[in-house]
């Protein structure tokens, strides 16, 4: 749509750019598909070697690992259901006209603005303390024993937390979605004698689908890699009760040293990332020709 | 001056090929208008010529020298474009201002030529407000005023009124032509609408595929048009073509009668129809006709005509006014 | 908004929508609170919410004896460099996709943002030993490096996004008249396209303030952000919880200030345009 000369200076504009990232991509990369071949160890400098798939089958066999598996997959379900049903009710409430709801907004979202270190050690300090904690407080209000959240319930603690700091996302995103649905859509069904519930079945939400795959989608990706709120409140104990996938392969490179096994986990997370990826891709694929 | 000529232009975008090849000519102060259906390129050659594209081969020479690879802006042509292309975060003075400020012109001589420019368009009062303040009409006059303002060659319009309401697309089309009455400068307009064609031209340029199908002043091409394409997209209502053994009778794959060039009877005539609708303009009312083996028509009676829904009437072509045209649809002379 | 709403309705909807906001503002509200109590009051049973003896005290504790200004020039460092130097590569690349597009441009875009779906971790170890190797363990350098390089593709694409919406005629009407490349982005361009400029430097710089993967596995005492900073707190011997509050308020004040003004971009920038 424009002549050669603007074309060139185009690619000329957009090769800086481009050429980062490929970099930024390629080479770490590269390199962890290499290191994942190798019995490399940094307390043991110049004995690496080949290895073959011997760090995959280390990794892969550690019950650690099937472990960190299921507490990833559980943390990024668990958080996934809190937020989707949770921020489709708060966005319809914030929908309703009301007084002060402007600032009810405000107060909705503000927690994603908090970093997770933060709100991690918040809530493991001053809400989830089994002795000085809110929630100890409370429980004594009602005549409980307080319970010790992140020893007894560490993976449902930090569900919680993560929870805590996505909501107002899936809630912003609804709402934007609500806040585009034609009003004499809603008039004209309702003119068809369509009930409040038909109302939300058949126009609501299907037109929510998209925002709400949109945000199944994102909020997938952003948690398959949590690690900070691990890092600050359990170190993704006790045991491995709390570890998920990122945790471990931290742990293998940086407090076991095991560049080898790191990488192998690194693929092996990079393999999963991408499952989700693919549809996520697909999907902002086709509205970029809408 | 502003002669232009097309050589043998054409454009491809990737493997699809948009204008085969183009020969035109442009004479100063002509006021050119391509008409087309939809898609059928003349915005892409308006563009060529603007040099906001391209070229895939053959050449454009504006006032006798190639143009062919020069940039928009060496041309000396100046364009309004469909949406106006005002820059919203410029007062409408700063809008107007632009190309002699681009041009290195200094303070007073922009002042003193914008000020006569928006004097000329009626845009003195709003000369400090933002286009988003203004009407359709006022968007489309500092549009004009834009292109004025650098005295170019040519103007180039690209389906102007599209985004006016009826009434004031009336207006406008009057003042465009006005303003070509007293600059005499060449303009080239596009459009889709063959009534702006038949109202503004002088030479109307009938596009259809890339392919310039005739060219010629509107009344030639109303009376002559040289195929069924041409003689059915000139001319409101439309041109009635008829197939079949009516076409046979008079030796020829397509019958053409315009809706004005039919007798209307109650009595008797050459065909026999029924009244589908009847649009009472008062000036004029408009029949459809539903004729027994010819299908349906349209007839345009002079005056008010009193016939409804489901009367039986007659029509005659007037002799001398049908239009023949072969199997290739090329006019039988 | 045809409709009527009743009295009733309205105010049955204000308590339960005021009551849900102020539990998921509760925790911010607490910490907030706990950092002007002293470090006895702030573990006291029962807590006390309002009548306690106000103190600034945590806030010049924090500074004295843990330096924090010199983390949240860190921070501010790492968010502003990253994030300008990212618009600096982005803007030229964005103009490029929005107004010159070709047959590979999408191709480019979608590539672009699969590279944001990496997940940090499987890139870790090749990281951390280019770090270790050339010396940017420990840097704002490094970090601003892999920030603006982490953050690329959102800018890259929510200045696509906010590019596209200027209509291509604007810049063509630009070129008609006479203007220079250079002249059509700094008379045309960049004027219109501030708004979304304005949001992208926003929400990147919110992104790059709270990143906490990085900055903790790439930092120590030197160059660690208050991202990185605060989780030094989370030692039992750190347990300060009026100064961790301080510290704290301090660090998501500012960010939370900005993510309120720019809640609208968040919603286009994180979606990659697909919930507008």
């Amino acid at each position: 749509m424009a002549t050669m000369h603007t074309q060139n200076t185009a690619r000329l504009m957009m090769s800086p750019a481009v050429l980062m990232l490929l970099v930024w991509m390629v080479v770490p990369l590269g390199m962890t598909l290499y290191f994942s071949f190798l019995r490399y160890n940094l307390l043991m400098p110049g004995m690496e070697h080949f290895t073959g798939f011997g760090n995959y089958e280390f990794f892969l066999s550690d019950p650690a690992f099937f472990e960190a598996l299921a507490n990833t997959l559980l943390l990024v379900g668990g958080v996934l259901l809190v937020t989707v049903v949770g921020g489709t009710f708060l966005a319809i409430l914030i929908n309703q006209p009301f007084w002060g709801q402007g600032i009810v907004r405000l107060l909705v979202i503000a927690p994603f603005f908090v970093m997770p270190t933060v709100s991690a050690l918040v809530w493991k300090n001053m809400l989830m303390h089994p002795v000085n904690g809110l929630f100890a407080w409370i429980a004594h209000g009602f005549g409980l024993d307080p319970v010790d959240w992140l020893a007894v319930l560490p993976l449902f603690s930090i569900t919680m937390i993560v929870a805590w700091g996505w909501l107002p996302f899936a809630t912003l995103i609804i709402l934007t979605a609500l806040q585009s649905l034609d009003q004499e859509q809603q008039e004209a069904a309702e003119m068809d004698g369509a009930g409040i519930v038909s109302i939300f079945t058949y126009i609501t939400l299907p037109h929510l689908s998209r925002a709400l795959t949109v945000v199944v989608l994102i909020e997938t990706i952003f948690l398959l890699s949590i690690f900070a709120e691990i890092y600050v409140t359990t170190s993704g104990g006790p045991g491995t009760a709390s570890t998920n996938i990122s945790f471990l392969i931290y742990a293998e490179a940086l407090l076991k040293y095991d560049v080898g096994s790191a990488a192998a986990g690194g693929v092996v997370a990079i393999i999963l990332a991408n499952i989700v990826a693919i549809f996520l891709i697909r999907m902002i694929g086709k509205n970029l020709e809408a | 001056m502003g002669a232009i000529t097309l050589q043998k232009v054409s454009k491809s975008f990737g493997d699809v090929t948009v204008i085969p090849g183009v020969d035109l000519e442009i004479n100063d102060g002509e006021f050119v208008v391509f008409v087309g259906p939809s898609g059928c390129g003349k915005s892409t050659l308006l563009r060529l010529i603007a040099g906001l594209e391209d070229v895939t081969s053959g050449a454009i020479r504006i006032n006798g020298t190639d143009a062919t690879g020069m940039p928009p802006a060496k041309r000396g042509l100046a364009m309004v474009f469909q949406s106006y292309a005002l820059y919203p975060h410029m007062s409408v003075y700063k809008n107007i201002a632009f190309p002699l400020k681009m041009a290195g012109q200094d303070q007073a001589a922009i002042k003193q030529k914008v000020e006569s420019a928006a004097s000329v368009l009626n845009l003195t009062d709003y000369l400090d407000r933002r286009p988003g303040q203004l009407s359709g009409g006022q968007r489309q006059r500092v549009a004009i005023g834009r292109a004025i303002v650098r005295e170019p060659d040519a103007f180039l319009f690209d389906e102007p009124l599209s985004n006016l309401d009826a009434s004031l697309r009336v207006n406008m089309r009057l003042e465009i032509s006005e303003l070509h009455q007293s600059l005499a400068t060449t303009m080239i307009y596009v459009t889709h609408d063959q009534v702006e064609a038949m109202t503004m031209a002088d030479k109307i340029v009938v596009l259809r595929a890339g392919n310039i199908e005739q060219v010629g002043s509107p009344l030639e091409l109303y009376r002559n048009p040289a195929n069924a394409f041409v003689a059915g997209f000139i001319g409101s209502p439309k041109m009635n073509l008829i197939e079949g053994p009516e076409a046979e009778k008079q030796s020829c794959t397509t019958l053409g009668v315009r809706p004005e060039h039919i007798a209307v009877s109650t009595d008797g005539g050459a065909w026999k129809g029924v009244v589908g609708v009847a649009e009472h303009l008062g000036s004029d009312t408009f029949l459809h006709v539903r004729v027994e083996g010819v299908g349906l028509m349209t007839v345009r009676a002079e005056g008010e005509f009193d016939l409804h829904h489901g009367q039986t009437i007659f029509l005659t072509p007037v002799p001398d006014k049908i239009y023949r045209f072969d199997k290739n649809g090329n006019a039988i002379r | 908004m045809a409709r009527e709403t009743t009295r009733n309705r309205k105010l049955v909807f204000t308590v339960i929508g005021w009551t849900i906001g102020l539990t998921l503002f509760f925790p911010i509200l607490w910490t907030i609170i706990t950092s002007f109590k002293t470090e006895g009051e702030a573990i006291a049973s029962p807590p006390s919410f309002v009548f306690f003896q106000w103190t600034l005290e945590n806030y010049f504790e924090v500074q004295t004896r843990s330096d924090y200004f010199k983390h949240a020039m860190n921070s501010v460092i790492i968010s502003l460099g990253s994030t300008g130097l990212g618009l600096l590569v982005a803007i030229p690349a964005a103009w490029a996709m929005a107004f010159s597009p070709t047959k590979h441009t999408k191709n480019v875009l979608m590539w672009m943002l699969s590279t944001k779906m990496l997940p940090p971790v499987g890139v870790l170890v090749p990281i951390f030993l280019i770090f270790r190797d050339f010396g940017l363990l420990d840097t704002r350098t490094g970090l601003v490096a892999v920030l603006m390089l982490m953050n690329l593709p959102i800018i890259v694409w929510m200045l696509y996004t906010y590019f596209k919406e200027i209509p291509g005629e604007i810049l063509e009407a630009a070129r008609m008249d006479g203007a220079t490349l250079g002249k059509e982005i700094v008379y045309i361009l960049a004027p219109m396209a501030v708004p979304g400029i304005a949001s992208t430097l926003l929400l990147n710089i919110i992104l790059a303030w709270n990143e906490a993967f990085w900055t903790l596995n790439l930092t120590a005492a030197d160059a660690a952000p208050l991202s990185a900073f605060i989780a030094s707190y989370s030692s039992p011997e750190g347990l300060f919880w009026a100064k961790l509050s301080a510290a704290s308020t301090m660090a998501i004040a500012p960010i939370l200030v900005m993510g309120w003004f720019s809640q609208k971009q968040l919603v286009r920038g994180l979606t990659f345009g697909a919930v507008k």
